[in-house]
């Protein structure tokens, strides 16, 4: 093999140039201000943050509400995307692995706890004999959907991860596709396109009015109906989750998943496991995936096929790149526009005075998204908010180092 | 930074070793109560100085750079071995029975002309590429199928000919990269934050900060490796190859692009890696520099070694002017 001496173009880096706005603007101030916080300051700031968006379907902003479905049970859907967003921004945004089964995960999860639970399944451990009891069966099975996703991602993985970019793109495309085909034809444990009913959810807050608990399906009335109470749920699971994932962010993991990204050649030569890595990359998504599923199999109480489409992976990854791939934050965003901007036109007849048919606008989704994700292209690849590692554990201590250093110059 | 140390690297300036007793220090509470918001239009750069004042003095840098260095007492023995490798490519041999040593302590300069096979013995000594036949005796074992990571975890560290940074992250991280590939914590001590962790953390960030001052980019530290001048960017490859803590660091045309005032600084810098206790191969078409940094020469041409000596000999000896030097003093190659 020749060498080829590449003379390389002197102040020029390799890589392309995305817009990289010196620091100076709004974003940029917050963020800094927000990184040289201390972590107990930054929980206190962010609490009221959180407690607020917790109650935005309880306080139902008349700007924020939606018609035709009850505002409740859209956030509740946001909780599970939002849930998806940042598994996915494990594996696509840090580690650079294009996933476009990712839907596989949350099937696998779902399916794991409706088969379980739902009396319709050979497996049921809540009726007689079974070793999962009525009230906590959905509990229970919530860390054996996990782990089981977990072992999905690490089978399907191990195989595959030796593939880069867009073979990887197409094999986990056809894990997605085998999931659901799985789903639809093991007739005797799935039910098949029949798919398992009556899955078990926590049965919590029993009373007159709500005769199995808030979290029941039945439970649909009022401002604190059972699509409130999911929502709650998962915001607790996703405050858990970002806690993890930041961790693993800043830390040897987040580093190598971030190198990986850049140059997985020049990473494996400075000494980063790669393959074990993405391995790891992918395990995680796959979990944080399969609790999603968990959630959505709880919530619906009943799983068939027909809601893992191919369809679904695109739209989840629609989220993480509409948000910012990388940026937790950025995704969440994402996941809530994804969920949110159909079930704002559904059922609508008029906008700041003007008469729309929202109904329609909102079965027209694809198109507005692809549209979307067209223009973002253009104007702003890098997402909504864009993504700004933050890889070091100590890392705080640069920022209130640059501020030292600010001031003084502006002394 | 006496009133506010942010935590344990200010905290430990008041010690000798400032990275060993750091954990206690984590995490420290709030103390940013006495810096107003606001105010930060300008772009922010952060000297790594400014972090770590004791940074000025070379000798702590010296030392914070290669902490764990196995003490280089036997200088000359043989640290890397080249035996009869021959590498091919379907029918292209690329390189054709090589052998010669690496010696402890050493900077040996492997020059040839384009395509001679310089960088393939880097890819061999790497493991990018595995031998066609012919061994690569590393610390007298073979290097064998070992994967690329536990080739760098052995002790070999190598730059890249276009210079290959993890453009998107910043010089200083771009550097703890480096320092990761001694560091043991995966995903559940991440996760937990267990104690290990924190003390690799804090120790790779100290390192890696002491080696961009050591590289003498001190001053781009929380800025993006793509953002960073050419010369700052091949500096920085340099400073993250010697986070992996290597027993030898191989250069692959380290100075190509430089202009004459930027190769001398470099071969400094060389010379200080090598007294610092490092074994150093180095590539390089700058004859200039190569003869004023090396010790010892190794000339390819066509995957053959056709000289091997010092400087001095390989300079006058006629194959090598032939095959690639031409007029002697023909710095241009």
């Amino acid at each position: 093999m020749s060498e080829t001496r590449t003379t390389p173009p002197t102040g020029t880096p390799a890589s392309s140039k995305v817009a990289d706005r010196p620091h100076g603007g709004l974003g940029d101030t917050l963020r800094l201000w927000w990184d040289a916080l201390a972590r107990p300051t930054q929980w206190l700031v962010g609490s009221p943050f959180i407690v607020f968006i917790a109650l935005l379907p309880v306080l139902n902003l008349p700007v924020l509400t939606t018609v035709g479905t009850n505002f409740g049970a859209v956030m509740a859907q946001f909780g599970m995307y939002a849930l998806i967003a940042i598994g996915l921004n494990v594996v696509v945004g840090q580690a650079g692995l294009l996933d476009l089964g990712y839907v596989g995960f949350y099937a696998v999860g779902a399916y794991t706890v409706a088969i379980l639970t739902s009396p319709s399944s050979p497996w049921n451990q809540t009726g007689d004999g079974g070793w999962l009891s009525r009230d906590w069966a959905w509990l229970a099975a919530l860390p054996i959907a996990v782990a089981i996703t977990a072992m999905s991602g690490l089978i399907l993985g191990s195989p595959t991860l030796r593939l880069r970019g867009d073979y990887l793109a197409i094999v986990t495309l056809g894990f997605g596709e085998i999931v659901r085909l799985l789903a639809d034809n093991l007739d005797e444990v799935t039910g098949g396109g029949r798919g398992l009913s009556q899955v078990a959810y926590p049965r919590i807050g029993i009373s007159e009015e709500n005769t199995n608990g808030v979290f029941s399906a039945g439970a649909s009335s009022g401002t604190l109906n059972s699509g409130v109470w999911w929502y709650w749920l998962s915001i607790v699971l996703i405050l858990i989750t970002l806690v993890a994932v930041g961790n693993l962010e800043r830390s040897r993991v987040g580093r190598s998943w971030v190198a990986i990204r850049e140059d997985e050649d020049a990473a494996e030569i400075m000494g980063v496991p790669t393959f074990r890595f993405k391995l790891w990359a992918f395990v995680i998504g796959a979990s944080i995936g399969g609790v999603s599923g968990a959630l959505y199999a709880g919530q619906v109480q009943f799983v068939n096929p027909t809601n893992f489409n191919v369809i679904n992976s695109v739209l989840f990854l629609c989220a993480v790149v509409l948000g910012g791939q990388g940026n937790k934050l950025g995704v969440i965003l994402g996941a809530f526009l994804i969920v949110y901007l159909p079930n704002f036109f559904l059922g609508r007849t008029e906008l700041l005075g003007i008469p729309i048919n929202g109904t329609e606008i909102a079965e027209f989704r694809y198109l507005f998204f692809g549209i979307a994700l067209m223009v973002l292209m253009v104007f702003r690849p890098q997402g909504l908010i864009p993504v700004r590692q933050k890889l070091l554990a100590y890392g705080r201590e640069i920022y209130l180092a640059a501020r030292r250093t600010a001031r003084k110059d502006a002394a | 930074m006496t009133s506010h140390d942010p935590g344990g690297i200010g905290a430990g300036a008041e010690h000798d070793e400032p990275y060993r007793d750091t954990e206690t220090n984590f995490d420290t509470g709030p103390r940013e109560t006495d810096m107003p918001g606001g105010g930060l239009d300008e772009p922010v750069s952060v000297d790594v100085a400014d972090v770590h004042p004791e940074l000025a003095d070379p000798d702590v840098v010296a030392e914070m750079v290669a902490p764990t260095r196995a003490v280089q007492a036997d200088v000359g023995e043989p640290i890397l071995r080249m035996q009869d490798v021959t590498l091919t490519f379907g029918g292209l041999t690329a390189l054709d029975s090589v052998t010669f040593d690496i010696r402890r302590g050493e900077i040996l300069g492997l020059i040839g002309p384009n395509g001679a096979g310089k960088t393939t013995c880097f890819n061999a000594m790497t493991g990018v590429y595995r031998p066609t036949s012919g061994n690569v005796l590393f610390d007298g074992a073979a290097l064998g199928n070992r994967k690329r990571h536990q080739i760098t975890q052995l002790g070999i560290a190598r730059t890249f000919q276009n210079i290959r940074l993890f453009s998107e992250m910043t010089a200083l991280e771009n550097v703890v990269v480096g320092t990761d590939a001694r560091h043991r914590t995966s995903v559940p001590g991440a996760l937990l934050r267990s104690r290990r962790h924190r003390h690799e953390e804090r120790e790779g960030m100290d390192r890696a900060m002491a080696l961009l001052e050591f590289v003498g980019v001190g001053a781009r530290a929380t800025d993006k490796a793509r953002n960073l001048s050419y010369g700052e960017q091949r500096r920085l490859e340099i400073a993250r190859a010697l986070a992996t803590e290597p027993k030898l660091l191989c250069l692959d045309e380290p100075a190509a692009g430089f202009n004459p005032a930027e190769k001398e600084s470099l071969m400094e810098l060389i010379r200080h890696i090598r007294d610092d206790g490092y074994t150093v191969l180095l590539i390089e078409h700058d004859m200039r520099l190569v003869r004023g940094v090396t010790d010892r020469i190794v000339v390819l041409e066509f995957g053959r070694v056709i000289a091997d000596g010092t400087p001095e000999q390989v300079t006058t000896n006629p194959a090598v002017i032939a095959a690639y030097l031409g007029v002697p003093d023909d710095a241009t190659a």
